[in-house]
């Protein structure tokens, strides 16, 4: 596709960087030479000087052959009138950036007037993904599929837990039903496994299950399965606003710690149910007078990312404190992910990931049959969802008489809303939804999963 | 440093010369000559090397800009060793050196020649001549890179290396589809001046060869007297495609997608059009203040000026014997070149202007001391650094003339000659003046002067950086 994306900071890069990869042709205006020719060497993208605003330099950028435009500057305005300006000159897609809280409720109107296909806030999709982290305790990072109704969470074997010394082929009999292994990631390698698996303590997995099955899975499984009811913020920014709205929204107490007193003031008027703190959250002494032990979690917000690490370092000595760490740079994320942080949230990648997915739901019309793909574990592997329109090779046969790519499996079937974690007798049917998970690049239809 | 990486490209480059060394193969089978056996053999040797190194396994794929012009000047340099082979094998350039300095000039699209006797080669030698132009004129790396998927946006690397200009622009977002289009402009105007000079009279291989050499803007002839043999028709059409060949392919492209006020207000075109009209009328006149026609001297202004402006290094007649003022100008457009992006060499119109802008500004600059302006081209500023390469360019381009200048004056040849081939080799022309000129050829210098200006000519066509990085040891330090 040919997409033109407006404003090249943190998340339009990100973008970038990502809709290269898939192969789009990209087009990227900013302002500032410097950053450009920056992009211009790191990516194979096109690049542009300009306002994004005036017709004539959208005009240059080829905005008339162009499938969609994603403005991602740092004024909300300007992305507004950008995408009305795209709008207008063809009949391509229009996402903005639109992140300014006074805004959001305007959105399904603004969305709707503008004729915009989708609209993003960075900051309120990562109170969302931490609100979802939360929400289900001892994952470390979960993916939904379908609608929901899939969910790939991410776990850690515990020494001398029922998962440890598991060999995979017990694992329906002794844990649970509806659940599937479809990731290890012991030490530095990356396995797909097979039944006769062995897991060990240490290991990190991937478990496809259904919502339903979730409590069991945990229970069974050994892992600490706690009821969330009070949330510890580091940090007031806008993401914490969002986050402690939704928060109490489900009933769970918020504290938030924050250094600047008038922002403290502007969030106290905000959520008068929250609790504000106004200090540093860097300040050992204040957090144990605020009961640190005795939260159930603690997100790190400050606009630091070394802060926010050492925050999440400090909080994980205490029992059972569950940790979401925010970092905005990536860039030694390997080594960042050895620590004990807990999990881990990038908005630049949440925001890229939401747009990325629609960019792929859009390009589904043209060829590829992928509804969802989500990549894992540094993108070494990838989950992905078809849908099955009709008869071809994989279908009406059982899934063990299949001659299945190796690194590859089939984590989970949804038949008529309902999940079906398949076995080898189970088989494709046409009009299922299929969630395949590979380490495989590239996989464009359902059939490509055979050799 | 990547060095498999590098080898890995080097070997499709391989592969592709391979590919093209069958054409003079299938010449020589037309014309019943001994010589394509050799062109046969070096083809298949060249294939098979080139699929034995591309089986090696890249191990990271990290490529960053000295990778990109470690293996640029590499490349230009293996490549021009093998594609030299066949005339050595054969013997019909007896000297290795001779056959690489023959080879070298093909593929910069220099058209200098050791050989006193171009008629004596075979068709096949001829023709491979030709093909060495086309080849190197729009870049073989360019080829790689429209054919071969390489991954990552790195590439960048690779067209910034081997494309001649201050500044590389893309057509288009993907480097891959870019070079696609840069190739398939080049291939459409070859095929169109094909049928050009078969309707004016030419045979199909005099046209071929001589398309060849326009396309790349090389200037090897098949005859001895290069183009003077030529029908008047014949002529005007080769005077036009060099032309055509010198502008800036974005022009070309800006036309097809249909932005034809943009293509027309492209500066550097408009200064290379300017250049070259003024240039013809100059010459014109001062011919016409000694002997012959207006017409026949418009005519044979107008092909040496696009010849010379292009780097082409055709003839149509002897420069050689023109009057002073015009084999000064003749010189002093050997200078300035054809337009970047272009497949012609020389310094670049674009630099040039951006050279008068500078001094235009400092001018200004000491009338109001105070003043603050910016370099714009295209409507589009000219930022800091592009005018720093442009002058770092102009001064190591002195520095290496000078230096070569003082090498090959070893040789002791008159002092026009010594600089003007010098100056013929560095700016991809051709011919010089003097010894040098049309109808000398470059067979009477050592082998320390043809290695120098051997030297000159990859300088030239890959713009310098490249060959002095080559031979610069911090490139290859590890840290």
């Amino acid at each position: 596709m040919n997409i033109i994306i407006a404003g090249c900071g943190k998340l339009g890069f990100t973008l970038a960087e990502q809709l290269c990869e898939e192969n789009h042709d990209v087009v990227v205006i900013d302002k500032n030479q410097y950053i450009l020719d920056e992009v211009s060497e790191m990516l194979d993208v096109q690049v542009l000087r300009g306002n994004c605003t005036i017709y004539h330099v959208l005009k240059e950028a080829g905005v008339e052959q162009c499938d969609l435009v994603i403005a991602s500057t740092g004024q909300d305005e300007v992305n507004l009138l950008t995408c009305l300006i795209a709008k207008q000159a063809s009949d391509c897609g229009t996402i903005a950036r639109v992140r300014n809280p006074e805004y959001v409720n305007e959105i399904p109107f603004l969305k709707n007037e503008l004729g915009l296909a989708m609209t993003i806030n960075p900051e309120r999709a990562a109170a969302a993904e931490i609100l979802k982290l939360i929400q289900i305790p001892s994952a470390s990072e979960i993916d939904s599929f379908a609608k929901g109704k899939v969910n790939v969470v991410r776990v850690q074997v515990l020494p001398n837990s029922p998962l440890d010394h598991l060999t995979l082929l017990d694992f329906h009999s002794k844990i649970c039903q509806n659940a599937l292994v479809c990731v290890v990631k012991r030490e530095k390698e990356t396995v797909i496994p097979k039944g006769d698996f062995h897991l060990q303590a240490n290991d990190i997995i991937y478990v496809a299950l259904s919502i339903s099955s979730m409590n069991e899975f945990f229970k069974r499984s050994g892992l600490k399965y706690k009821q969330i009811k009070d949330v510890m913020i580091a940090g007031g920014g806008t993401i914490a606003y969002y986050l402690a709205k939704q928060l109490a929204e489900a009933r769970i107490s918020v504290k938030i710690i924050e250094q600047d007193e008038e922002r403290c003031k502007q969030l106290s008027e905000l959520l008068p149910s929250a609790i504000i703190i106004h200090g540093d959250a860097s300040d050992r002494q204040l957090l144990l007078e605020e009961g640190i032990e005795h939260t159930d979690a603690f997100v790190t917000l400050t606009g630091f990312d070394e802060e926010n690490i050492i925050l999440s370092l400090y909080a994980r000595k205490q029992q059972g404190v569950k940790c979401i760490t925010k970092i905005n740079k990536i860039a030694f994320n390997d080594v960042i992910s050895e620590l004990e942080v807990g999990s881990i949230v990038c908005p630049k990648y949440i925001t890229a990931e939401y747009i990325i997915r629609h960019v792929r739901s859009a390009q589904n019309t043209k060829g590829s049959n992928v509804e969802t793909l989500y990549r894992m574990l540094d993108n070494k592997v990838e989950s992905m969802e078809f849908s099955i329109k009709e008869n071809s090779k994989v279908t009406g046969v059982p899934l063990m008489k299949l001659d299945l790519k190796p690194n590859l499996l089939i984590a989970g079937i949804i038949r008529n809303t309902a999940l079906i974690i398949p076995t080898g007798k189970d088989s494709i049917q046409t009009g299922d939804t299929v969630i395949i998970v590979t380490v495989n690049r590239g996989l464009k239809d359902i059939t490509d999963i055979l050799k | 440093m990547n060095y498999r990486y590098i080898l890995y490209i080097i070997g499709w480059i391989f592969k592709i010369v391979g590919l093209f060394l069958f054409m003079p193969f299938v010449i020589a089978l037309i014309y019943k000559e001994n010589i394509g056996i050799d062109y046969l053999l070096c083809a298949v040797g060249a294939i098979v090397a080139g699929f034995v190194i591309t089986r090696l396994k890249i191990k990271n794929e990290a490529f960053y800009a000295r990778e990109g012009y470690v293996m640029v000047a590499l490349s230009w340099i293996l490549m021009s060793m093998i594609s030299a082979l066949p005339f050595y094998l054969s013997g019909e350039i007896p000297s290795y050196v001779d056959a690489l300095f023959e080879t070298v000039s093909g593929y910069t699209t220099t058209g200098a020649s050791i050989l006193s006797d171009v008629e004596s080669l075979s068709h096949a030698s001829l023709f491979w001549r030709s093909v060495t132009h086309w080849l190197g004129g729009m870049g073989v790396l360019v080829f790689v890179l429209a054919i071969v998927p390489l991954s990552g946006g790195q590439n960048m690397f690779i067209m910034k290396a081997e494309s001649p200009g201050p500044s590389v622009g893309k057509l288009v977002p993907k480097i891959r589809k870019t070079a696609f289009y840069l190739y398939l402009i080049y291939f459409v105007m070859t095929v169109a001046e094909i049928l050009c000079l078969l309707c004016a009279g030419l045979s199909l291989f005099e046209s071929v060869c001589t398309t060849f050499a326009t396309a790349g803007t090389g200037g090897f002839g098949i005859y001895g007297d290069s183009c003077a043999g030529f029908s008047t028709p014949a002529q005007i059409i080769i005077t036009v495609f060099m032309f055509l060949f010198g502008v800036n392919f974005s022009f070309y492209f800006l036309l097809c997608t249909k932005r034809i006020r943009e293509a027309f207000r492209m500066e550097e075109v408009r200064w290379y059009a300017g250049i070259f009209f003024a240039s013809i009328a100059l010459i014109t006149l001062n011919l016409t203040s000694s002997v012959g026609q207006l017409a026949h001297n418009l005519k044979e202004a107008a092909f040496q000026v696009s010849s010379i402006m292009t780097t082409t290094g055709f003839a149509s007649c002897d420069f050689n014997l023109w009057p002073q003022f015009s084999r000064v100008i003749l010189v002093l457009i050997m200078f300035v070149g054809a337009c970047a992006g272009s497949t012609g060499g020389g310094i670049k119109v674009s630099r040039i202007v951006i050279c008068l802008k500078t001094v235009k500004k400092e001018l200004q600059h000491l009338i109001h001391p105070r003043s603050i302006k910016q370099i714009t081209m295209d409507d589009n500023p000219i930022d800091r650094d592009t005018v720093r390469s442009v002058n770092i360019f102009l001064i190591s381009y002195l520095f290496i003339m000078a230096f070569s200048v003082l090498l090959v004056s070893l040789d002791n040849f008159d002092l026009v000659t010594t600089f003007t081939s010098v100056v013929a080799t560095l700016n991809n022309i051709g011919p010089g003046l003097e010894l040098v000129g049309p109808a000398g050829n470059f067979g009477m210098f050592s082998d320390l002067s043809k290695f120098v200006l051997i030297f000159n000519m990859l300088a030239g066509r890959l713009e310098i950086f490249p060959m002095l990085l080559l031979f610069s040891p911090a490139t290859w330090r590890r840290r």
